[in-house]
């Protein structure tokens, strides 16, 4: 599976985005996400970005007021997933101008459209920031 | 409706409406949302495609950040789907992908509109119908939609071909049979020059590969291709994981790529390759020793860097090479200890597996001393994590590294008595079980458990509960060593056993039912004695005089009796428990506690035939009636049941005791009388020794002869032929060692001076019995902890350093003259110790790599598919056209795979016929070259041919080896 699922949190631990590779019921989210939060939250800066969980793992990284949770199977290499966040955020930057958790939360459609460009089925499957967002800018040319 | 349809149109709140709504709503979240959600219940049944697919939109909004379910929408999906909007489209298949899963009944609905966007012109449609089926494809879609990604993965486009590499492992994973199709396609994208593309297949078969690495093993010279010449470091890092997984099946792979991984990891400035090659080498590649030392000194740099993140994934590193190359972690050990005191609960995790992972026989004593302290002044939750690693350690395979058990339990105590322990229920498994194996240092287990059981204030912890109960019974068990078997029982009885669970409390009555039999034994036989040298009574009466303040009797006799005549008459007896512990102690006279011990040891032992005087045998009596009269009413089973046995024993003997206290010189001996005999029998039953029972043992007993246990059972069954009877139940349990229960004699004297002053638990205990039945203050906590470990003073030091300069010496392998003493026995049963694992590793039927295998190793085809369905022309037939499928356009080779795929889902493609038409397709690549050499191969020589069918049969059990390592050869080398 590699990635099972990426969470972006605020602050104040409520989620601005979920976006989940395997099945799990509305109950089981809320449960899963309440532990990460509690979990990953409470870690300080010196404290290093990898925290076990359950039966996997999850790579975390804080850009200002957000967190970027990423839960990932035991043997995915925690370093490329480090570089597959700031990746991400790299891209939202490009897209959005310095994105904010506004940004997000306003156009949520558009980063889930970039995950999902990002990856599939748990797998990173492009990395170029332009490939990736060259469906977006088509569209919004188009609407 | 126009009017209205309008008025919703231009009314309807949007998804930024919402989420401005939702950020600045006064009367509540909650409120507001539900009220959001009472909209979009009724927009979305609009026949206006805007509305629905903006109630959509605000509804997978809610849902995916809000916990609200939105399953109730799962129809209108479906209609919006259908929609020619392609924004409209990308919202359904938005909503569908977050919220279908295998039970969501609508799904039979969309396979045909799936199709038609899969067969869409515009690749952006296309896109989002493979996204979403990547997410959602149930068995029938992925059998059904199998066609069209086998087209697709040859598209032209390349944004459409990656996806639809990317929707394999779904599909394959819900319908294995598509590999039978598509497989052949997936291996020609490893080809490409297009990263994208090579990116995308390399992390399919990453994830293939991890699930059954076998059955990938002939892709091998593909990915070498790509290792060596990829430049990309997340295609490099994929290829990599294969490796790891395929090296450990194919040595001769494992010596051919281990050079290219050194030359990336010594050439990249990635440091994430650089550590997936770090770990591709400490898995898979722990026999070269070079590329190890090379890992390890990228490991070194990583552990010295500043960032928290390499720190912990070097520690991790150091732990996969800790079992085969220990001195990767001997090397780093200053950092690995140092980081015991990081300020991230994760590294110092990582970093106590290392410590343990130094363990071995010599150091185990140091290391935990030095991890006990750190214990003390660590959180509650890293000290338990500390007291685990060290309990598991210590007993992994039967206690292995402990050679000074004395020590080991000691520790044991210790460890009870850290204020944060939670191990109860492991220690108390590890301390009966060491009673059990090792006779030698029973001595110490019950002065140990006595210790415990001694101190009221352990009592009110109920994590330590468990531990009580292995402590009480121990004491009971082998109270033959206890150096005062009275005192013992005054803490079994205590008032503050009320604490206790029931279950433990009946261990507490059991033990203290031993420990009285054992007394009154003592005591009966001692009398003999008694009569025989001198009278006792005439020094014990002066004596108890002596301190005559006190009520704790027994213990002012302890206290003042000992200097006396004790002495010659002890030697008569030659005491063999007592003699022996203390020659093991004046070993180490040296340190302090030996001699204080020795001390204690010798005046207890001298003691304990004091007590057993008349009165305080008939003064215990009444104490116990006392303490367990009241349980006669208790409502649990087992402790009624255990007062009830320990009260009417007392009953039957008291009257002869009675008897035989007032008159003794008058009547006959003491051996003679009704009540030494009941005792005698009593003392012989639980002198029988206990020991570690093998999981095994009821099949190990002979049968004793005369005795035709089959014959009956054979009979009994033609009877019954219902009823299962246990064949040998009655040699259950209980004597495993019976060389061992040659009964213990009664604990003798040992005739060491003893000057100490009063023992300090014992002094609590009487300072307990005067406050009887009240809780205690908390000085006398303190006091208790005095007989903490010497080593204690390091705690108020405790830094970094300190504990890096002790276990300096720790880990330096040094040796110790001055513990010359020999390891004891261990008692190890042959097989019995583990539960034996059925080491059947059941060779799981794994549909997809048997159609994995079909695609790559032609040659067995038949042999693997034949168990799948059996041949018919018709199958064939259609093998054949598939063959020549692969080589005409696409649109021809839809319909046919699509009839033959639904005619025939297990389609099996056979033989040398197709293998050359194969082969004639392949030769135009060249990495496919090798392989169809080897065909070649197999074609020219019958011989070989025939082997290799051999092979065929054998790739029957998906376990055997052997076919695939005289495939591998050829590809590679």
């Amino acid at each position: 599976m590699g990635i099972r699922f990426i969470l972006m949190v605020n602050k104040q631990g409520q989620t601005r985005l979920a976006q989940y590779y395997e099945y799990l019921t509305i109950e089981e989210r809320r449960a899963l996400e309440g532990e990460i939060v509690r979990k990953c939250l409470a870690r300080t800066e010196q404290q290093c970005s990898f925290v076990e969980h359950r039966n996997y793992k999850i790579v975390y990284r804080r850009y200002a007021s957000l967190f970027f949770l990423v839960g990932v199977d035991n043997d995915e290499n925690e370093l490329a997933i480090l570089e597959f966040i700031h990746l991400l955020v790299e891209t939202m930057d490009r897209h959005f101008g310095n994105v904010c958790e506004l940004d997000i939360m306003f156009h949520l459609e558009k980063a889930h459209f970039m995950l999902e460009e990002m990856v599939m089925n748990g797998c990173i499957v492009e990395t170029s920031k332009s490939n990736i967002l060259a469906p977006i800018q088509l569209m919004d040319k188009a609407s | 409706m126009a009017g209205s349809s309008l008025r919703d149109t231009l009314f309807q709140r949007t998804l930024e409406d919402l989420i401005k709504g939702l950020r600045m709503s006064f009367i509540g979240e909650t409120a507001f949302i539900s009220k959001a959600m009472d909209e979009i219940r009724r927009e979305i049944k609009s026949t206006d495609p805007y509305i629905k697919a903006v109630a959509l939109q605000k509804l997978s909004y809610l849902s995916s950040l809000h916990f609200y379910g939105m399953s109730f929408a799962a129809f209108h999906v479906v209609e919006l789907l259908s929609s020619t909007r392609f924004s409209h489209k990308r919202i359904a298949y938005h909503c569908a992908s977050h919220s279908f899963n295998d039970t969501t009944p609508v799904l039979v609905l969309i396979t045909n509109q799936l199709r038609k966007d899969l067969s869409s012109t515009n690749e952006y449609e296309v896109s989002l119908a493979l996204e979403c089926l990547s997410r959602i494809a149930t068995v029938d879609l992925a059998r059904d939609l199998t066609p069209e990604i086998y087209t697709l993965l040859s598209s032209s486009k390349v944004l459409v071909r990656k996806k639809a590499i990317g929707v394999i492992l779904r599909v394959f994973e819900k319908y294995p049979d598509a590999a039978r199709v598509c497989f052949k396609r997936l291996v020609e994208n490893l080809h490409v020059s297009d990263t994208q593309i090579l990116s995308a297949a390399v992390g399919v078969f990453c994830e293939l590969t991890s699930k059954d690495p076998r059955s990938y093993l002939p892709l091998a010279p593909e990915f070498y291709k790509i290792l060596v010449d990829c430049k990309n470091n997340w295609v490099l890092i994929k290829v990599l994981k294969i490796f790891a997984k395929l090296a450990p099946l194919e040595p001769r792979l494992a010596k051919r790529v281990v050079e290219p991984i050194c030359d990336h990891m010594r050439r990249t400035g990635a440091k994430s390759l650089v550590f997936e090659c770090v770990r591709t080498v400490v898995t898979s590649f722990g026999d070269y020793d070079s590329a190890v030392r090379l890992a390890i000194a990228k490991v070194r740099e990583f552990l010295v860097d500043d960032d928290p993140n390499l720190m912990y994934l070097a520690l991790q590193a150091l732990s996969v090479a800790a079992p085969k190359h220990l001195w990767a972690v001997l090397e780093n050990k200053e950092v690995v200890i140092k980081s015991l005191s990081d300020l991230d609960p994760n590294i110092k995790l990582e970093s106590l597996r290392l410590i343990m992972a130094m363990v071995s026989e010599g150091k185990v004593t140091e290391i935990s001393r030095v991890l006990l302290n750190y214990a003390l002044k660590s959180d509650p939750e890293f000290c338990n994590e500390i007291l685990g690693s060290i309990l598991s350690t210590c007993c992994r395979n039967v206690y292995e590294v402990i050679i000074d058990f004395d020590w080991y339990v000691m520790t044991l105590g210790e460890m009870s008595r850290i204020p944060h322990c939670r191990k109860g229920d492991e220690i108390e498994r590890q301390l009966i079980d060491i009673g059990m194996r090792v006779k030698d240092v029973r001595p110490e287990v019950v002065r140990v458990g006595r210790d415990l059981l001694i101190d009221p204030s352990l009592l009110g912890n109920p994590f330590l509960h468990r531990i009580l109960s292995a402590a009480a019974w121990v004491s009971g068990e082998y109270v033959e060593f206890s150096r005062n078997p009275l005192e013992l029982m005054e803490a079994l009885i205590q008032p503050r056993t009320n604490l206790l669970p029931s279950s433990i409390r009946a261990v507490y009555i059991q033990s203290a039912f031993k420990t009285l039999i054992f007394c009154l034994n003592s005591y009966f036989s001692q009398s003999e004695i008694i009569s025989s040298t001198s009278c006792l009574d005439s020094l014990v009466t002066p004596a108890s005089q002596f301190v005559p303040g006190r009520d704790f009797q027994e213990g002012s006799d302890l206290a003042t009796n000992n200097a006396s005549a004790q002495n010659e008459q002890e030697e008569g007896f030659n005491p063999r428990v007592l003699n022996r512990s203390s020659d093991d102690i004046s070993g180490d006279d040296g340190e302090e506690i030996g001699g204080a011990f020795c001390g204690q040891t010798s005046r207890l032992a001298s003691l304990e035939m004091n007590v057993l005087t008349d009165e305080s045998v008939t003064n215990v009596l009444n104490k116990i009636e006392l303490a367990i009269g009241p349980l006669l009413g208790s409502h649990d089973v087992e402790i009624l049941e255990r007062a009830r046995n320990l009260l009417s024993f007392i009953e039957l003997i008291r009257k002869d005791i009675a008897n035989f206290s007032s008159q003794m010189e008058e009547t006959l001996p003491r051996d003679e009388t009704e009540a030494f005999k009941i005792i005698k029998m009593m003392q012989d039953a639980f002198s029988d020794e206990l020991g570690p029972v093998s999981v095994t043992a009821q099949e190990r007993v002979p049968i004793p002869d005369g005795l035709a246990l089959k014959d009956n059972l054979e009979d009994l069954e033609t009877i019954l032929p219902d009823v299962q009877l246990p064949s040998s139940i009655s040699f259950s349990l209980g004597s495993a060692l019976q060389d061992e229960t040659a009964g213990v004699p009664f604990p003798t004297v040992q005739n060491k001076e003893d000057s100490e002053p009063s023992n300090e638990s014992t002094f609590l205990l009487a300072e307990h019995r005067k406050r009887h039945g009240l809780y205690y203050l908390p000085s006398e906590k303190n006091d208790v902890s005095n007989d903490y470990p010497p080593a204690n003073d390091l705690k108020s030091q405790g830094n970094a350093e300190d504990l890096v300069k002790l276990t300096e010496q720790a880990l330096v392998p040094k040796k110790k003259p001055n513990h010359a003493k020999p390891r004891p026995v261990v008692v190890k049963l042959d097989e019995g110790d583990v539960v034996p694992i059925a080491a059947k590793r059941q060779p799981k039927d794994d549909l997809l790599s048997d159609a994995v295998r079909e695609v790559l190793l032609p040659s067995d085809t038949k042999a693997s598919s034949s168990h799948n369905k059996p041949l018919d022309s018709s199958s064939i037939k259609n093998k054949g056209k598939e063959k020549v499928n692969v080589d005409t356009p696409e649109s021809k080779e839809d319909l046919s795979i699509d009839k033959q795929d639904n005619r025939n889902q297990s389609l099996r493609k056979s033989k040398h016929q197709s293998h050359g038409k194969d082969r004639k397709h392949r030769s135009s690549r060249n990495a496919g070259d090798e392989r169809e050499e080897r065909g070649q191969e197999g074609k020219k020589k019958s011989s070989h041919r025939h082997s290799k069918n051999k092979g065929r049969q054998r790739t029957d059990v998906p376990q055997s080896v052997i076919p695939q390592t005289q495939v591998i050869p050829d590809f590679l080398l």
